[in-house]
């Protein structure tokens, strides 16, 4: 069997007193939608920017496709084909939204059009599709700034979309997007992820969400998995009842 | 203030914005056709517009490092620097070609920069602007220090430097210095605007929003502010080593921390970021200069200072700014009226 | 090297120390505090320098013992502190203060640029030399070595007691922890009903005083010219980059370490001497970029 998309082995950090993340090993599987849940302050964003070479683990190993990339700095990360989405878009506020996709196929790119204008590079096309594939092509020559928080977190996706990832790690894609739309949302995303063929995982709050849309669900406790397992083996599980929709509710 | 936002310029149409662009050319064409025409119609002012124009391509290098946000109070380092490589090189081949002097003028500023900028894109903000500051004051005390090498407090003179093998008379030789500059202004002009358009130099700006993400592109953040800090240097270093064969002598004062605040005044005054704010700018500085130092000589720098003031507590967008500013609502009117 | 330029390097490179550990003191306040770097500190320092050298003409013109300039270097630098500092927080600075850090930056720059020019227009560019207070104290001789006992006790005593001071106010006074937890969250402070503005305003004046008073102390050991101002903010910033900005007691180590630095090279390698606070600057800046005390910020994502 050929190693795992990502892996990690044995994650250990701390901050001050806190515990972050705590012989953390996990193997995620390529073409599958991981969920992380978990109470705040559990380690899932700490988890994250370790994968993502953000943070440095005081011990530990993080894998990608077997090899071993724990000491790289993100932007080398990225190159090898892990991608990021933020809990907090973060995008270049002064461009457009397609600029921001531009300036995305660009550095995917590496100047292959050095004194080409950005909004003639080649890529324009491909990235006007991506726009479209998450529901924001009316808004393509909007600066980000005027845009709403759903449709900044969108093309935060988009711009990690962009970059051709296989694995995308995505921070709380519907947090601080009304109730009503982060549905909406999921299912632009899904589709985009699964027409992109991108392997994602994603940190949730919502219950619903993470029922809906993971394909399996991994419960952070401590800075540690707690339990792995499908949606609805870890949404029916009591300890996940009491320690973390109980909380949530 | 926003150095500089695109933002009204980018949420306009593409069309909109491709006729406001050839709009611009045209401006810029007929600025420059007028300007070429000033040493036959008022060759009185020549000489000053050749130094005004040098000085704009200076405040062009540092117009571009505020696209990325960054502002650098030394700056004149590198201006100092070509004009010095290109009065070592006339030192030591009199008679040197005038494409090669300011060739050496551009290399030295670029291999400076080079050095200096790997050192100083490691910071952002205070930093960078302070340590720019402090780079620029080092090499100012060694122009002083090794007077035996540098010449002192007196500089070096420089002997004026052949066209194309021929021997020139004073009076041709600026002329030819003069249409060369303005080549120069037209060229890098254009350069830098397409540059700044450029996948590069787009990368390049957005270190003023967003490192964070550009990192999670792939790019090296330092990296992409290296290849502006490196173009600012050399631009400096053409306007540098132009005033410094055209006033025929270079002194520390090139490095001087006044230069330096000048350039930045100038770019901000011209409005911040602005390509060819740069160079009207410079133009206006240049005059009011002249005109007020008769009478307010002694105060220029306080003058400079408040006017500074008020330009960034009420209209950030610099002379460029304005103009924008009033078009658009002479526009909105028509509109209406329409 | 024998031992008598040994002790004069080590002596003068203390006296130098002091003063421009003085002067850095105020720059790493404001930014401590404010975190608005404030260009025009070295403007602060040269007025400091000139106001003590006018007031001393004056009254002891009138035939006052020269005892009297120690006190007027004091109220010297008070003034710089309460009639330049106030209205620069005041009208400036409080307009500016979530504005970007460049904006911040030029708009002291641009103070800077008028200060320079007030002084040219009060004081002239003629030198001037007042160097009473320093023969008032005498001299001390140290194993042969004779000094000055105002370059070699004053100015390190007063810095200690400066150092001292501010740690004791801000760590043990009221005030002084007013000013650290407006300085670690602003909005927290003024929700439990902390002036900020005024907190902001009292720490700027005392910053700008210790920038007086730093060209107050300064002014008997030098000749007052034009230009001093600049070369003192570049080379506080230095002495406060190298030791992390806001890091009081590494400013003080680190004033030290570049005064002695420069001192030394006086006597060694004289052409250099202006030279090495900056080489000790970008040699230190290029192992620890946060500085020799400083602790790097990370961002949150």
């Amino acid at each position: 069997m050929s190693a795992p998309l990502l892996e990690t082995r044995n994650l250990m950090i701390r901050f001050g007193g806190v515990i972050a993340a705590n012989d953390v090993s996990l193997k995620i599987e390529a073409g599958r939608n991981l969920a992380i849940i978990g109470p705040n302050g559990a380690g899932k964003t700490t988890f994250l920017n370790i994968c993502t070479g953000w943070i440095k683990p005081k011990s530990g190993q993080v894998l990608f496709e077997g090899e071993d990339i724990t000491p790289l700095p993100p932007r080398k990360i990225v190159r090898r084909g892990v991608a990021r989405a933020f809990q907090i878009p973060q995008l270049f506020t002064e461009h457009t939204a397609l600029e921001n996709l531009l300036i995305s196929a660009a550095a995917r790119e590496g100047m292959r059009h050095p004194l080409r204008d950005l909004s003639r590079v080649p890529e324009r096309e491909e990235m006007m599709h991506l726009l479209e594939m998450v529901n924001c092509a009316d808004v393509a020559h909007r600066t980000v700034d005027e845009l709403s928080e759903g449709q900044r977190k969108l093309i935060d996706i988009a711009v990690a979309l962009a970059l051709r990832p296989r694995l995308l790690l995505m921070d709380e894609p519907t947090s601080g997007v009304a109730s009503s739309q982060k549905h909406k949302i999921m299912e632009i995303l899904i589709r985009a992820l699964a027409e992109a063929r991108v392997t994602s995982v994603f940190v949730e709050h919502d219950m619903g969400i993470v029922g809906d849309y993971a394909d399996e669900v991994a419960v952070w406790n401590a800075g540690n998995v707690q339990l792995r397992g499908t949606p609805t083996e870890i949404l029916e599980h009591p300890d996940v009842i009491r320690d973390v929709i109980g909380e949530v509710a | 203030m926003s150095i500089h936002s695109d933002a009204g310029a980018m949420s306009r149409s593409p069309a909109e914005k491709e006729t406001r662009m050839t709009a611009g050319t045209w401006l810029a064409i007929a600025g420059l056709v007028l300007l070429a025409a000033v040493p036959i119609f008022a060759p009185s002012l020549q000489l000053l517009v050749n130094l005004a124009l040098a000085k704009g391509l200076a405040v062009l290098g540092v117009t571009v490092l505020l696209r990325a946000g960054q502002v650098s109070f030394g700056h004149a380092l590198y201006f100092a620097v070509a004009a010095y490589a290109g009065a070592f090189l006339l030192a030591a081949w009199p008679g040197a070609d005038l494409l090669v002097v300011l060739l050496a003028g551009a290399l030295g500023a670029a291999v400076s920069g080079l050095l200096v900028g790997l050192f100083v894109v490691r910071y952002r903000g205070i930093f960078f602007g302070m340590l720019n500051l402090a780079f620029s004051m080092i090499f100012w005390s060694i122009l002083e220090k090794f007077y035996h090498v540098t010449g002192g407090a007196d500089g070096i003179r420089l002997p004026r430097p052949s066209v194309l093998g021929m021997e020139m008379g004073r009076h041709d030789f600026e002329l030819v210095l003069f249409w060369l500059t303005l080549a120069l202004v037209g060229g890098l002009g254009w350069f830098t605007l397409r540059w700044l358009a450029s996948p590069v130099g787009q990368l390049f700006r957005t270190v003023k929003t967003n490192e964070t993400r550009l990192e999670y592109l792939g790019v090296s953040p330092r990296r992409a502010l290296l290849s502006g800090y490196l173009l600012s240097a050399v631009l400096c270093g053409v306007g540098g080593a132009i005033m410094g064969v055209a006033q025929g002598v270079v002194t520390p004062e090139y490095a001087w921390w006044i230069r330096s605040g000048e350039m930045v005044f100038i770019a901000v005054l011209g409005g911040a970021g602005s390509v060819p704010g740069a160079f009207i700018g410079a133009l206006i500085y240049e005059f009011v200069r002249v005109f007020a130092s008769a009478f307010a000589g002694d105060v220029w720098q306080m003058l400079l200072g408040g006017f500074l003031l008020v330009i960034i507590l009420f209209a950030p967008g610099g002379v460029v700014g304005l103009f924008e500013r009033v078009t658009r609502r002479g526009a909105a009117k028509g509109e209406e009226a329409a | 090297m024998n031992l008598t330029i040994f002790l004069l390097a080590l002596f003068d490179g203390i006296a130098y120390a002091a003063l421009v550990f003085i002067v850095a003191l105020g720059l790493t306040l404001i930014f401590g505090v404010m975190r608005i770097l404030n260009v025009a500190h070295g403007s602060l320092y040269a007025i400091g320098a000139y106001a003590t050298v006018a007031l001393t003409g004056f009254f002891l013109s009138l035939g006052l013992a020269p005892a009297l300039s120690f006190p007027l270097m004091l109220v010297a630098a008070i003034l710089v502190g309460i009639l330049l500092g106030g209205p620069i927080e005041w009208l400036l600075l409080r307009r500016i203060y979530d504005k970007p850090e460049v904006l911040q930056l030029l708009v002291t720059f641009a103070v800077f640029m008028i200060l320079e020019d007030v002084q040219r227009l009060v004081w002239g560019t003629q030198p001037y030399f007042e160097a009473r207070a320093l023969q008032a104290l005498g001299n001390v001789t140290v194993f042969g070595v004779t000094y000055t006992v105002y370059q070699l006790i004053l100015l390190p005593a007063v810095a200690l007691v400066l150092l001292l001071g501010l740690r004791f106010f801000l760590r043990r006074t009221i005030l002084g922890k007013l000013i650290t937890a407006t300085t670690e969250d602003r909005e927290a402070a003024q929700s439990i009903g902390i002036d900020a503005d005024k907190v902001f305003l009292l720490t700027f004046i005392v910053g700008a005083a210790l920038g007086g008073l730093g060209g107050a102390l300064a002014s008997p050991t030098t000749s007052i010219l034009p230009g001093m101002g600049a070369d003192m903010i570049v080379l506080s910033f230095a002495v406060v980059a190298t030791a992390g900005l806001g890091q009081i007691e590494g400013a003080a180590l680190t004033a030290l370490m570049i005064g002695l630095g420069r001192s030394f090279a006086v006597y060694v390698w004289p052409e250099v001497a202006v030279l090495v606070p900056y080489l000790i600057m970008v040699l230190v800046l290029l192992v620890r970029p946060e500085g020799l005390f400083g602790s790097p910020a990370a961002r949150k994502i």
